[in-house]
């Protein structure tokens, strides 16, 4: 992997309490209710490079996304920015400065702007937080630049957001991350909410601003087609762990890990007509009660008594890192 | 840059603004704002346009009582509308007890809007003990009805400061005793918002950026939940003037030698089976005149400060 880790997640743990209030747990009897919205995920971002966590809805990339943005507080395990940790009890002063320069694009464009502000006073708010320039005109002038920079016209910066397709809005939000001059900037599903052509027009977008500003990106989705489209490496959750994580190339080009196969089995795709494809089976457990073991056993085709029992962890296999018993013992190749 | 051309400016720039496009395009919306505005400067310039101090005894004459207005038999040009059972000129005593009923009812939503802004946003946002606390005393709050409240800290006023210094108070206490008990429905609406607005992914767009909480909750939530405190303050004004009416019919409200419009209402009842229509009919076509027109004002407030629901501004 080229260059060294800008962003390193380690141990990451994040439950939700979700328990009903103390008085119905005392009359009904009711115990604790735990969401394990995450539970144990590990990786790391080298500058430059766009890192893709894919899953589906419910597995907890969302949640990663906003840990590491600190949205939300981790339970346990730490987040490391060029080194520092930055999340939970060890987090130090300085950690502001760091996290100005980490900003975030969200999924929904029509809900991530402030209806009730103009787009000039939304894309300055992160320039005028921290104070990055000296008065008003030169902050109306990086506005206009930012604009433009994302395909929209200076005068734009006058409208409220409602003037504006979800497509546009989408190149405000991002306009709004570049404005805190960040060099990481988390995307959580930037394109689910677009039209399949908007999405492609945004994905451009992102990819030209990354080799123009040099940024790395945190890539949150549920799309592969986008992935592939967008990342250099790509980790495959599933129920708060990360089951899979390899190199684009590599995952899309020799799956190993059961569900990995099973997500790629969906992609429907011009070669593979008429052939029979692998239906996904079942849902997705709760993540209040995860089955004991591998979380994916009650899906998978290849489980057996050890799957049930004990909790596979990510172990290097041919070029990729795999949680899988089956792929660890060669039943699985 | 002289005055004049600042004015100008300003000018241009009012006529310029949405609001402004948007306002005179809604000729109820125009009628009522002048209503209104007519009411409110007629009862802020009352000691200058009315013929009568109805609120100096001096000037009274008993003489005077139950005249009929001027159009009627036995109507004199004096008093024009007619004059009451204390000989005072009805329109003289309107527009003082228009100022009174104003006073108290712009004051006390004021206060409850304050009050009840404040706790609502704290409580939405902060959420938890401090939002189970703020909301259980709004509930116990509530289950009284706001007249009784009202009633309550009027007469603990009242026993604890002295008669004469009681009348010069009562106003403020009035005011105080009205506001303090509407803000349970401010702070409700203000929670509700609140608890939608602040998972909104703009708020966490902010807090993302570092924003601080009492700046996000200034900047992005107050405003985003201010469209519905505007049309509860402006039925508020309505409630408080009314309650003022009430607490002055049972002889808790204002002292009776200044009676508000409520005050007049209530006089001008006792007399409306014996023939003395106009003493209740002028101060309560008024008073309706009043409450509707601001209602109506309300309505447009709702709508002009919500962008989505702005249409046809050409740009």
């Amino acid at each position: 992997m080229a260059g060294d880790p800008l962003v390193e997640v380690d141990g990451l743990v994040r439950y939700f309490d979700v328990s009903p209030p103390l008085l119905n747990r005392a009359v009904e009897g009711a115990g604790r209710r735990i969401v394990r919205a995450v539970d144990g995920v590990g990786f790391s971002i080298a500058r430059g490079e766009t890192f893709a966590l894919v899953g589906e809805s419910g597995c907890g990339k969302s949640t990663v996304a906003r840990t590491i943005v600190g949205l939300h507080a981790p339970t346990a395990g730490a987040i490391r920015y060029r080194g520092t940790e930055i999340a939970g009890r060890s987090a130090g002063a300085d950690v502001a400065a760091l996290r100005q320069r980490m900003q975030m694009i969200f999924q929904d464009p029509y809900a991530s702007l402030n209806p009730r502000w103009r787009v000039r006073d939304i894309v300055g708010e992160p320039i005028r937080h921290n104070s990055l320039l000296p008065d008003r005109a030169s902050v109306a002038a990086r506005v206009a630049e930012l604009l433009v920079r994302v395909g929209l016209s200076p005068v734009d910066g006058e409208k409220y957001p409602h003037e504006f397709s979800g497509g546009q809005r989408q190149r405000i939000s991002i306009a709004r991350a570049l404005a805190g001059e960040p060099e990481f900037v988390v995307c959580d599903e930037p394109t689910s909410a677009l039209d399949v052509s908007v999405q492609a027009q945004i994905l451009n977008l992102m990819k030209e601003l990354q080799r123009a500003l040099g940024l790395t990106y945190l890539f949150i989705s549920h799309d592969l087609a986008v992935v592939y489209h967008i990342s250099s490496r790509v980790a495959v959750m599933y129920l708060g762990r990360i089951c899979e994580l390899a190199d684009t190339e590599t995952l899309f080009g020799r799956p190993r890990h059961p569900y990995t196969r099973m997500l790629l089995d969906t992609i429907p795709d011009l070669e593979m007509g008429g052939r029979d494809r692998e239906p996904v089976a079942g849902e997705v457990p709760s993540p209040i009660n995860p089955p004991s073991g591998c979380a994916f056993h009650p899906r998978c085709p290849y489980a057996d008594a050890r799957c049930r029992t004990e909790r596979p962890e990510l172990k290097p296999a041919g070029g990729a890192s795999v949680a899988c018993h089956a792929v660890e013992e060669g039943r699985l190749g | 840059m002289t005055a004049i051309a600042r004015l100008r400016r300003t000018i241009a720039r009012v006529r310029d603004h949405d609001l402004w496009h948007d306002f005179t395009a809604s000729r109820i919306t125009v009628a009522a704002a002048a209503v209104t505005l007519a009411i409110v400067l007629a009862a802020l310039f009352a000691p200058w346009i009315t013929p009568q101090n109805p609120f100096d005894p001096a000037e009274l004459d008993l003489l005077d009582a139950f005249t009929p207005p001027v159009w009627a038999e036995g109507g004199d040009w004096r008093f024009v509308l007619g004059t009451d059972d204390q000989g005072r000129d009805l329109y003289s005593a309107m527009l003082h007890g228009a100022r009174i009923s104003l006073l108290v009812g712009f004051a006390s939503v004021l206060l409850a809007a304050a009050i009840g802004v404040t706790l609502g946003l704290v409580a939405g946002y902060s959420g938890g003990a401090v939002d189970a606390t703020i909301m259980r005393i709004a509930d116990i709050q509530i289950s009284f009805p706001a007249i009784l409240i009202a009633l309550l800290i009027d007469g603990v006023a009242r026993g604890v400061l002295p008669r004469d210094r009681h009348d010069e108070l009562a106003l403020y206490v009035l005011v105080f005793a009205i506001g303090a008990s509407g803000w349970v429905q401010f702070a409700r609406t203000v929670r509700g918002s609140t608890l939608v607005e602040k998972n909104r992914e703009y708020v966490q767009a902010a807090r993302v950026i570092g924003v601080r909480p009492a700046a996000i909750v200034l900047r992005h939530v107050l405003p985003n939940a201010m469209g519905p405190v505007l049309v509860i303050a402006t039925i508020g004004l309505a409630v408080a003037i009314l309650t003022e009416a009430t607490l002055s019919f049972l002889g808790v409200g204002v002292p009776p030698t200044q009676p508000s419009l409520g005050t007049l209402i209530d006089i001008g009842q006792d007399f409306l089976f014996s023939g003395e229509w106009w003493i209740v009919v002028f101060p309560g076509v008024l008073l309706a005149a009043l409450i509707l027109a601001v209602n109506l004002l309300g309505d447009w407030l709702r709508d002009a400060f919500n962008p989505k629901l702005r249409k046809g501004v050409a740009r």
